[in-house]
């Protein structure tokens, strides 16, 4: 461990950084430390383990101060991050999959006792079947829960955005809890070069948790009190959907604080190659990378080809999205999840924000992708984009399914080996 | 024994911290429970509250209650528990409050998510050596949602889903789970059974048990007025005769030793205690159920008979 070396004179001035390879796992256990969080309810499950291990490690050999406990179950641990956020300790915890299932009714507990704990959740596709590798209908599952979500890109964007999610999750005009997606395998278990900001520019950056009347002996307190009627109800709502869109602005000064610290700025929604660019496409986390190597190939070929990436999914950023999206020619929408029986859960809301733009694209088009962490190779992102160059004869309530001949012929052959090619296959 | 503040009626703490006109039923059996655990903690305590009767206590923006109160969910009070105990002391080793802010952490839930729903987190919070209280108001069954069933219904209770029909005529076919013995299993420094008809017994245990550091458990008989089908104004009879009868035994167990704190000279028939509930009313009209009665009380006999044994107790018992 080196120490860091902070350019001399400039408070402002952005610190000549430790740079490691890291897994996003490992970059998730270093921003809890880095955030000095106390508290760590922990259950296992992959591709989480990792972040809880490290952590237990880093506890165990005394370089972190903080309790982590685990519990017996997701819903145990999810409850118990709660009742210890409003306790007043800052709380770090992580799940995946199943696992936010197993604990999903505290998700909404938790945002309606107003804890700003902030909990990684590592994406896995969703069973049955059961399987380990990403895609998104987990985290998306709790998008009404009233959790802030940020998606990340790069095991970079872990740390980064855990680090804003505490600040933006404790301030007094949000005080709502963060969840902080990155996809299992992609970044989970990827290593890559991650800027570690030191200690003392963290505590810069993030003032100590001040809890809303916690429990103590001196003021007895009431927390998750029943209410009788609809309107006491709606008022409490309302109150946490205020607080939520508020978090958009909390966001953006917060990444500015950020930005002055680090040399980088987060934005809610963030443009790639979108100047002069006529066919957009918009996604969202790790396979975003591999979206920007399409677009960069189309673009050395002449098509004005650009990406709008999601990093803020709650509250959804429509405002910042339609500023970006506004007067393209066609704009597609990828989702990595499905709502079975619907289709893209993403698509239907970017379709929302833009319904009442007089400049919206003419063509919006939906495409589902990566399901349980299926690979979406070059030629599939040039589909795509021919598909919007070229949209005639396309239903666009109906999504474009990216399934490739081989892959089904891989299917049908696995059937045969399995001597069930005549009746599946 | 040793010493205690709690030798009669005349040592119960005058100080109150639950306030009368609160929203539970008249003759709750639990009300007195909890009032005697506030009294007893001196009210520096938070209760984390599991979905049930009680959740009902406080109706935002009112409480009738002059300590702390965490309402979870119905299947994880216990992880609730640990969540504030364990951020009080790692806020407390980081210097972040000062240990006289430090609270007693009490779990209080009905026996659905005791005995049921949220057996698993006790069986957790048990395992992890939680230094809490855990208090469930046993009213043997879902007595919130009208009272269908739990596991901690009785044989031939007759329930919302127990009713007694022609097929089925002596009501719940099942019996009650036993709670004691299956957190007694954890090996916890105090497990205890206590009763609202038996207030100094329950003082004396609050207070035995609050020398031990990790779970302090206690169920709590509770007569149901709406459930049972007896008179609000019956419960704390009907509390002694369950204690007489020898249907609630009053016991503790200090790491697993089980000792009885009360043992009746000579059980009276649980013909006596059935009577007194609507919910059994089945086993004595329109005809009686000699066969069902026969049972209840060879269970208990048979109980009884053991303990005497083992705790060289000279106890006489009804033999069916």
């Amino acid at each position: 461990m080196r120490d860091i070396k902070v350019m001399a004179g400039n408070v402002a001035a952005v610190e000549m950084m430790r740079v490691e390879m890291l897994t996003g796992n490992v970059a998730a256990a270093w921003a809890a430390r880095l955030a000095d969080v106390d508290y760590i309810p922990a259950y296992p499950i992959t591709p989480q383990t990792e972040i809880i291990e490290t952590l237990a490690k880093w506890i165990g050999e005394g370089v972190m101060k903080a309790k982590l406990v685990q519990l017996e179950s997701e819903h145990s641990m999810l409850t118990a991050a709660g009742t210890a956020s409003l306790t007043g300790a800052r709380v770090f915890t992580a799940t995946s999959s199943q696992g936010l299932f197993y604990g999903f009714e505290m998700l909404y507990n938790i945002s309606g006792w107003r804890a700003p704990l902030v909990l990684v959740n590592v994406s896995r596709g969703v069973a049955a079947p059961v399987t380990l590798e990403p895609d998104h209908n987990d985290v998306l599952a709790a998008r009404d829960s009233g959790f802030l979500q940020f998606h990340a890109e790069t095991c970079q964007d872990v740390l980064d955005l855990i680090l804003l999610a505490y600040r933006v999750s404790e301030d007094r005009r949000v005080r709502l809890p963060s969840i902080v997606n990155m996809d299992g395998f992609y970044l989970s278990f990827t290593r890559e070069p991650v800027n570690l900001p030191s200690q003392e520019t963290v505590k810069d950056f993030l003032p100590p948790y001040t809890p809303t009347l916690p429990f103590r002996a001196s003021r007895p307190v009431v927390k998750g009190a029943s209410v009788l009627g609809g309107h006491i109800y709606t008022y409490f709502k309302h109150n946490i959907h205020e607080s939520m869109r508020r978090a958009v602005e909390v966001f953006d000064e917060a990444a500015r604080r950020y930005a002055e610290l680090t040399g980088r700025l987060h934005k809610p929604v963030e443009g790639f190659c979108l100047e002069d660019a006529e066919y957009v496409l918009v996604m969202s986390n790790s396979f975003t990378t591999m979206g920007k190597r399409a677009v960069l190939k189309l673009r050395e070929r002449g098509v004005p080809a650009g990406l709008v990436k999601i990093v803020m999914y709650r509250p959804f950023p429509s405002t910042q999205l339609v500023e970006l999206l506004k007067n393209r020619r066609a704009v597609a929408v990828l989702d990595q999840n499905i709502s079975l029986g619907m289709g893209g859960i993403i698509y239907q809301e970017v379709a929302g924000a833009l319904y009442h733009q007089r400049n919206r694209p003419e063509i919006l088009m939906s495409v589902i992708g990566g399901l349980g962490g299926k690979y979406i190779s070059p030629e599939e992102f040039e589909y795509i984009f021919n598909a919007l160059q070229h949209p005639e004869g396309r239903e666009p309530n109906t999504p474009l399914f990216l399934f490739r001949k081989d892959e089904l012929e891989s299917v049908k052959k696995a059937l045969g080996l399995a001597g069930l090619g005549g009746e599946m296959g | 024994m040793s010493e205690t503040r709690f030798k009669t009626l005349r040592d119960v703490p005058l100080q109150e911290y639950l306030a009368p006109g609160n929203p539970l039923c008249a003759g709750c059996g639990a009300t007195p429970v909890l009032r005697m655990f506030l009294k007893a903690l001196e009210g520096r305590a938070v209760f984390v509250n599991a979905a049930g009767c009680f959740t009902l206590l406080h109706v935002y923006p009112y409480t009738p209650f002059k300590s702390s109160w965490m309402y979870t969910a119905f299947a994880s009070a216990p992880a609730g528990a640990q969540g504030i105990r364990d951020a009080l002391d790692i806020l407390i080793e980081k210097g972040k409050i000062p240990p006289e802010e430090d609270i007693k952490v009490v779990c209080f839930t009905g026996d659905g998510a005791a005995y049921d729903i949220g057996l698993q987190s006790s069986s957790g919070a048990i395992e992890r050596g939680l230094d809490f209280y855990y208090l469930v108001y046993d009213n043997e069954a879902y007595s919130n949602t009208g009272f269908q069933k739990s596991g901690a219904t009785p044989y031939a209770a007759s329930t919302a889903t127990t009713m007694p029909t022609k097929l089925q005529k002596e009501g719940h076919a099942g019996s009650k789970k036993d709670l004691f013995e299956i957190w007694r299993s954890h090996k916890p420094p105090y497990v205890a059974t206590i009763a609202p008809s038996h207030i100094v017994d329950m003082l004396r245990k609050i207070e035995r048990a609050s020398r031990y550091r990790g779970p302090k458990l206690f169920i709590s008989f509770t007569p149901c007025p709406t459930g049972w089908y007896h008179d609000t104004s019956e419960s704390i009879r009907i509390s002694k005769l369950a204690v007489e009868c020898g249907v609630w035994p009053l016991k503790e167990a200090i790491y697993g030793e089980v000792r009885h704190t009360y043992a009746p000279r000579a059980l009276k028939p649980v013909e006596e205690y059935l009577k007194t509930q609507g919910r059994y009313k089945h086993l004595f009209h329109p005809e009686r159920q000699e066969h069902v009665i026969k049972a209840i009380q060879e269970n208990v006999s048979q109980y009884w008979r053991r303990v005497a044994k083992t705790e060289k107790l000279d106890i006489t018992i009804p033999s069916p």
